[in-house]
């Protein structure tokens, strides 16, 4: 239970500053002294932490799903020979920055969720891919034939061992994927994407700093949340044979 | 009864097993042994088809195993490696229990063959079935392997090389555990190993393996006495060849039984009845004494060895 306060701890303060926000019009009129909008309310905090939360989410499940497929074929006899191509493609991906990945989609899309949704699964790909190629071909060969050995089907193999014992690499690729889509879905909201982007925007062109922290703040605390939730995940999934080795 | 007849092996251009014939008896303990490379790991794992062979046929109990199924023919054939390839993410208790599992055992029936098996192989069911592999020792996490291959009561036992990465003083245990484990269950056993006195211990019948092929199978006094070739000569070593003749028998054998066990007074030093003669030659040695008590498992004195015995009808 211990490894859940933390995460717990960051999503009371989330909603909570969500809420509280609007209430602290003194405090921002400080940072932006001579205008009266100081509060960003062309949409509450809530609808866009809950839309930004749903951008991440969808990209997350379609790029985990999409990534540890391929990662398994890639590792199967059946696809072993893509395995060169897949894994230089995952490398190669991770040197492309997001902004330039959002940029291509507009053109292809047009602007709106769709393209920022597009954008976020191939971008959030590649650490997935990475870590799930990693983790399976970091399994210790005598495992894999002793499993094979003992009469397990491929599928068994698969499921029993291989993912189980890989489990933590990938998800850790996933820990990175979100991270980064956490910010990048921010981004979105320069090609109409409702996010929490959207305050950062409009203070960045109507020269408001309010604004701009209004949405910084929100974005900091998601990330933070997110990565301690998945922290907690690790310690809780991993504390049966923490200190073993694959040696 | 496995079978293997003219089974060959290529890897590319070169050929790892050489049309070979080979018959294992059912209850038999065949060994292959040879340097490393000579074809002997290939051939085992040529069995249970994790390589497929090139050419030539492999029986078991007259059916040809690419007739079967390829799980189900491996859940019937006990495996362990050198490595141990125990799940790390498993305990020992369910490592053990994976056959069981995929042969789809009811819980109890599973969990009663377990702690059996935990039992048999000294290991405590209280203690150490809980453990992850991690934290047992290279003797233990072996043990357990050993276990994890008897699980599923095979009729086959298929070994490579199970104690090669374990210091001399546990390989001696585990391989007197074998012997022992052996004699209660006599399951049909092909075991790899690079050790020749490992081989003679533990086989009854040995295959010599160079360069793919089988040089020599025999029963270990056969290959003591009247090796095939030069390479078999060297393998087993002129030197001490003596001495290894006399580990191939005990104590048992040799000694003049007396008509009656006799009560013996406490503390008085000798020999088992399951001791080898290499043994008793041993403590012949040391103690310098020409006649040395043999005592039974009850301590009592069953028999005398005489020192002149051994050394003229020992080897």
């Amino acid at each position: 239970m211990r490894a859940w306060l933390a995460p717990v701890a960051w999503v009371v303060l989330l909603v909570a500053l969500a809420a509280l926000l609007p209430a602290m019009k003194p405090l921002f009129s400080w940072v932006q002294p001579g205008t009266n909008n100081v509060i960003y309310t062309r949409d509450s905090f809530y609808l866009l932490l809950q839309s930004h939360i749903w951008l991440v989410l969808m990209s997350a499940t379609i790029g985990t799903l999409v990534a540890v497929s391929a990662g398994i074929f890639v590792t199967r006899p059946a696809g072993r020979d893509f395995l060169p191509l897949v894994s230089q493609i995952a490398s190669i991906g991770q040197t492309v920055p997001p902004v330039a990945v959002l940029a291509l989609a507009v053109p292809v899309m047009g602007f709106g969720e769709k393209p920022t949704l597009f954008a976020l699964v191939l971008y959030g790909l590649l650490p997935i891919l990475r870590n799930t190629l990693a983790g399976l071909g970091g399994i210790n060969p005598a495992v894999l034939e002793s499993a094979r050995g003992m009469g397990m089907s491929s599928a068994q193999v698969l499921f029993k061992v291989e993912l189980p014992l890989a489990g933590r690499v990938i998800l850790a690729g996933i820990r990175t994927s979100v991270t980064i889509n956490i910010a990048t879905a921010a981004i979105g909201s320069t090609i109409g994407a409702r996010t929490l982007g959207d305050p950062v925007i409009a203070g960045l062109v109507n020269g408001n700093t309010a604004y701009v922290l209004q949405g910084a703040v929100l974005i900091g605390l998601l990330a933070l949340t997110t990565d301690s939730l998945f922290e907690a995940v690790e310690k809780v999934s991993g504390r049966a044979f923490l200190s073993s080795k694959q040696s | 009864m496995i079978e293997l007849k003219g089974v060959t092996r290529r890897f590319g251009d070169a050929v790892a097993v050489d049309d070979i014939d080979l018959t294992i008896e059912t209850g038999e303990v065949c060994v292959l042994v040879g340097s490393s490379g000579c074809g002997k790991s290939t051939t085992l794992r040529m069995i249970n088809r994790l390589l497929p062979r090139s050419s030539g046929d492999i029986l078991v109990d007259g059916e040809d195993i690419n007739k079967a199924d390829p799980e189900a023919l491996r859940l019937n054939m006990g495996y362990a490696i050198q490595s141990t390839g125990l799940f790390p993410h498993w305990t020992v208790a369910r490592n053990i229990g994976v056959v069981p599992n995929l042969l789809k055992w009811p819980a109890r029936k599973r969990d009663e063959r377990v702690n059996e098996l935990l039992t048999l192989l000294g290991l405590d069911p209280a203690t150490d079935a809980i453990k992850y592999p991690h934290q047992l020792s290279g003797g233990q996490a072996q043990r357990v392997g050993v276990a994890r291959a008897l699980a599923g009561d095979p009729n086959i036992l298929l070994m490579d090389e199970p104690f090669g990465a374990l210091d001399a003083i546990t390989r001696e245990n585990l391989q007197q555990e074998m012997l022992r484990i052996q004699r209660q269950l006599n399951k049909t056993t092909v075991f790899v190993t690079h050790d020749i006195d490992e081989a003679l211990k533990l086989a009854t019948r040995i295959a010599v393996m160079d360069q793919g092929k089988i040089i020599q199978h025999d029963t270990p006094e056969a290959i003591l006495r009247r090796p095939a070739s030069a390479f078999v000569e060297n393998l087993i070593g002129k030197g001490d060849r003596g001495l290894k003749l006399l580990a191939l028998r005990t104590v048992g054998d040799l000694m003049e039984r007396y008509p009656q066990p006799r009560k013996s007074e406490p503390c008085t030093d000798g020999l088992s009845e399951a001791d080898s003669l290499r043994f008793a030659l041993s403590v012949m040695v040391w103690q310098n004494s020409a006649e040395l008590p043999v005592f039974n498992g009850a301590r009592e004195e069953v028999g005398t060895v005489k020192r002149e015995q051994l050394l003229q009808g020992g080897a």
